[in-house]
């Protein structure tokens, strides 16, 4: 089973909950994703996997990624060109070859002539339908499965059970209603935002004959001893933008059907943004607690 | 594709659709699910409708009566699974969306002409 999932935040809304009460809740869509690649423990040191999510277009995607997910792909127009280069100048060499190997028959018979030439040729194309071939395997990585393209590739840990293999397709199934979870995400950008805002200072006085003081910070450190900035010092700066994870938020509803996810509380991030959605790591703790004291049971 | 129908779907799952039309100034009558202890009794609370706010699942209504001679007003969600029933008992003419205005006023002049339409 893997421990998290990629999804985007929806929105917000409010639901009422089994006594009537009001609940709110943001809407995640949850997957699907795909695997699209396993890191294992001999060969990356680790083990994860690769999930992509959400739809690219073909033309937004690198070379690179593509031939990472599998795709055969198109020339580019400098290979195009190196192509048709080398295949002038076979042709060119076999044109040769007929020519000389014309002159050399001349005084043969025609029929001995044509025979020869035909052998020519065929081994030319032979070759070069070889060297293609071999290119184009080169550039066909895995299972030949062409996968995505994909928005995001990200990767998730795997919490023991099956391990999924590349191309299968992991949705809000792993999840289930009352668990808790936590959700990972970039926080909305501020922008270089003053200290009140950043960082909850009250600011200056209102009245007493107070001017330009409303959200100033007031003192930053004494005077001549240290005669310096303490460093950490609470400024003003660049706010939001940041990963921010929230810890422990309960699923109050699943919708399968639209890979919907509706978490009690908010998230961070704009409606649209990226989010990992990953099983709660303190109830993942308390499992492998629990798992670590069964252990040495088994053994003993 | 756009989010917004995505949250719109969520919220339709819980309309209620044998909800009336509530307008400011009608005279309703709000059957309430009251659990006292084990029991589930229907408590009814009956007065003008002064607010109006939201739409879809979070429309909400303010109710306002005299009760023992306090003016009580209570707020609703319209399609909260606590409401019974709604009963709209007659309309009002009325020329405010907001009927701030009753909040002042006691006895024959908080009285509401009837809509003859």
């Amino acid at each position: 089973m893997l421990s998290g999932l990629l999804g985007r935040k929806v929105g917000m809304t409010q639901i009422f909950g089994a006594r009537g009460e009001i609940i709110p809740v943001t809407v995640i869509e949850a997957g699907p994703c795909t695997v699209t690649q396993v890191k294992t423990l001999p060969t990356d040191g680790y083990e994860a996997v690769q999930l992509g999510f959400g739809e690219a277009k073909l033309k937004n995607t690198t070379r690179p990624i593509l031939g990472h997910l599998g795709h055969s792909l198109p020339q580019t127009p400098n290979q195009r060109r190196r192509q048709q280069i080398e295949q002038a100048k076979a042709r060119q060499a076999a044109r040769k070859k007929a020519s000389a190997a014309a002159e050399k028959a001349a005084d043969k018979s025609a029929k001995a002539t044509e025979t020869e030439a035909d052998e020519a040729e065929s081994t030319e194309t032979t070759t070069t339908a070889k060297a293609g071939a071999k290119a184009s395997a080169k550039r066909r990585r895995g299972a030949g499965q062409a996968l995505g393209p994909f928005r995001v590739l990200r990767e998730v840990k795997v919490l023991g059970g099956e391990f999924p293999g590349v191309g299968d397709t992991v949705d809000l199934a792993m999840f289930s209603v009352g668990e808790r979870i936590d959700i990972i995400g970039t926080s909305k950008g501020r922008g270089f935002a003053g200290v009140m805002k950043r960082h909850g200072f009250r600011g200056g006085q209102r009245t007493h004959g107070q001017s330009d003081r409303l959200r100033a910070p007031g003192s930053i450190g004494p005077g001549t001893t240290p005669g310096r900035v303490l460093k950490g010092t609470r400024m003003a700066g660049r706010m939001g933008n940041d990963r921010v994870t929230i810890k422990e938020l309960e699923i109050v509803q699943a919708d399968p059907e639209r890979n919907l996810l509706l978490v009690k509380g908010s998230v961070p991030g704009a409606n649209g943004g990226l989010l990992m959605i990953r099983k709660g790591a303190q109830q993942l703790a308390l499992a492998a607690r629990s798992g670590a004291t069964d252990a040495p049971k088994q053994r003993a | 594709m756009s989010l917004a129908p995505l949250v719109r779907a969520v919220e339709e799952a819980q309309l209620r659709d044998d909800r009336p039309e509530l307008e400011s100034g009608d005279t309703v009558r709000v059957h309430l699910k009251v659990v006292e202890g084990t029991r589930e009794r229907i408590q009814v609370f009956e007065g003008i409708v002064i607010r109006l706010r939201g739409d879809h699942l979070r429309r909400a209504f303010t109710v306002r009566r005299i009760a023992h001679n306090v003016g009580v007003e209570r707020s609703f969600l319209l399609h909260s699974p606590q409401i019974d029933k709604i009963e709209v008992v007659r309309h009002n003419v009325v020329r405010r969306k907001n009927l701030y205005y009753m909040r002042g006023l006691t006895g024959k002049a908080a009285r509401l002409k009837e809509r003859r339409d």
